[in-house]
């Protein structure tokens, strides 16, 4: 599962842009994943902040 | 509330606020949307603009001018540093901006040239019919609704939608973009009339980090990496406190900013039947600078020039169109392309290649060179260490 912490989040939308699927979305101030996620954690890696984390 | 439009631009960021105000003016029936309920914030950019640039676009005023700068210092890792006047960086620096009040007064320059706009207003989806995109799902204080034009353009920066909906792949690599973070940081003693680019794998592998002075006391301090190369404990955030604390142990930082720009170079296709992208959405952003707020501008002027014609004689099939794309690669299409030459093998250097490139080039007065010529010169001076790029500077 992909772990957003929206504690941590600057809602950029830097992991949106790397989605191969197109499964991250930027709401305004936070971030949402679509079920259709492969958790290929490409989101995570580009993270500016570290505010997203692959769960295994 | 209306239905239909001739034109609707999907993000009120540079690209799309030109756009709108530039079809509108043309006299087109023009909607601007924007998901953010206040247009400009939260802000994702460092704010480096070149003066001549700017003023092709909007009339210079000092309500979002936070400060003004003469030159700038490259500095290699070992801490070696040349002198760019204003001429030469120029083309990258001169003012720092306040973008949320300069991305608030280019919407307010569209609302006035006659386009509506609609604020805390999200795309989500577009409305595909016979292969044309003839127009948007929106949703408005948890309400969805369709919205109708001719040609929906969009100007959604690098988390980009529009172009997948439509079929235009958008997605990019993270090798593709630069993932920063920066801080505001006051009460330190910097040169207010110079901007600081600082090189090095410690300090910004696959990129740099900048200081531009931001007016009284205060500087936005900031850094972009690769995103293939950002991995825990090595985070723009991370690699930021650590020169910050190092450097102005003592300043306070009262702003955090954090962002993702392309630095792909442009996309091979920016329009569809109906559709067209402008500015980060279509990946138009600086690949070697990271710059894009200009870009953005360009190509929305283009953009919404075309768009209005097209509209207007009731052809806008992909071919009518792509007179934006063209026009686009013809006057900014070379120089992305040798900025992401030059982007290619920077990522590739150790910290010692980057000294010898600072190295070779210190002493030369470039004060009547752009930054083009300055690149020239490095390449001359260090044809091994640059080979194959010579053609694109000749
Ligand atoms: C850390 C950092 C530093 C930078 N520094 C500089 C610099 O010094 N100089 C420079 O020139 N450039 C800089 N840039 C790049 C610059 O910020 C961008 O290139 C520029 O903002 C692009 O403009 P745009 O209009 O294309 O997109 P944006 O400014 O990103 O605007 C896109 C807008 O679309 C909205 N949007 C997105 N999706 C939807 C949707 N579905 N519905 C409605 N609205 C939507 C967004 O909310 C946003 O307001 C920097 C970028 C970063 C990340």
């Amino acid at each position: 599962m992909i772990s957003v912490n929206r504690y941590k989040c600057g809602y950029c939308g830097a992991c949106v842009s790397v989605c191969p699927i197109g499964a991250v979305e930027l709401i305004e101030t936070w971030i949402e994943i679509a079920d259709d996620c492969t958790e290929c954690g490409m989101c995570a890696g580009v993270c500016p902040i570290g505010a997203i984390e692959v769960l295994k | 509330m209306k239905e239909r439009y001739d034109i609707i631009v999907v993000g009120a960021g540079p690209a799309g606020s030109i756009a709108a105000k530039t079809a509108a003016a043309h006299g087109s029936d023009v909607l601007m949307i924007e998901k953010r309920q206040e247009i400009g914030d939260p802000v994702r950019c460092a704010e480096g603009v070149a003066k001549p640039q700017i003023k092709e676009h909007i009339k210079p005023d000092e309500r979002w001018i936070a400060a003004e700068v003469k030159g700038s210092r490259i500095y290699a890792p070992d801490g070696t540093s040349v002198e760019l006047s204003e001429d030469v960086s120029g083309a990258e620096v001169g003012y720092t901006l306040e973008r949320k009040l300069f991305d608030r007064a280019l919407a307010d320059e569209a609302a006035l040239a006659g386009a509506e706009v609609r604020v805390k207003t999200r795309a989500t989806g577009v409305i595909m019919e016979d292969g044309y995109v003839k127009g948007i799902t929106a949703r408005h204080l948890g309400e969805e609704y369709e919205i109708r034009a001719d040609i929906v353009i969009g100007a959604d920066g690098i988390e980009s939608k529009i172009g997948r909906w439509a079929g235009i792949d958008t997605t990019l690599k993270p090798s593709e973009i630069e993932t920063g973070a920066q801080f505001l940081v006051t009460d330190i003693d910097i040169d207010q009339d110079r901007c600081e680019f600082h090189l090095g794998n410690t300090i910004a592998p696959s990129g740099y980090l900048w200081v531009f002075p931001k007016g009284n006391r205060s500087a936005n301090i900031g850094l972009a990496i690769g995103g293939d190369v950002c991995s825990r404990g090595k985070r723009p955030i991370d690699l930021l406190r650590n020169f910050v604390e190092e450097r102005y142990p003592d300043g306070r930082i009262i702003e955090l900013v954090v962002g993702g720009v392309p630095s792909s170079g442009p996309l091979e296709e920016m329009v569809a039947d109906g559709l067209m992208l402008v500015g980060d959405a279509a990946h138009q952003s600086d690949p070697l600078t990271g710059g894009g707020i200009i870009n953005a501008m360009n190509a929305g002027s283009i953009a919404g020039e075309v768009a209005a014609h097209a509209a207007s004689e009731g052809d806008v099939s992909k071919a009518r169109l792509q007179e934006y794309e063209a026009i686009w690669r013809e006057r900014h299409g070379k120089r992305l392309e040798r900025s992401l030459a030059v982007k290619n093998r920077f990522v590739t250097m150790t910290d010692s290649d980057l000294n010898k490139l600072v190295h070779s080039v210190e002493g030369i007065d470039f004060s009547t060179m752009n930054l083009f010529q300055m690149l020239g010169i490095l390449v001359r001076k260090n044809p091994q260490m640059l080979f194959g790029l010579r053609k694109l500077f000749m």
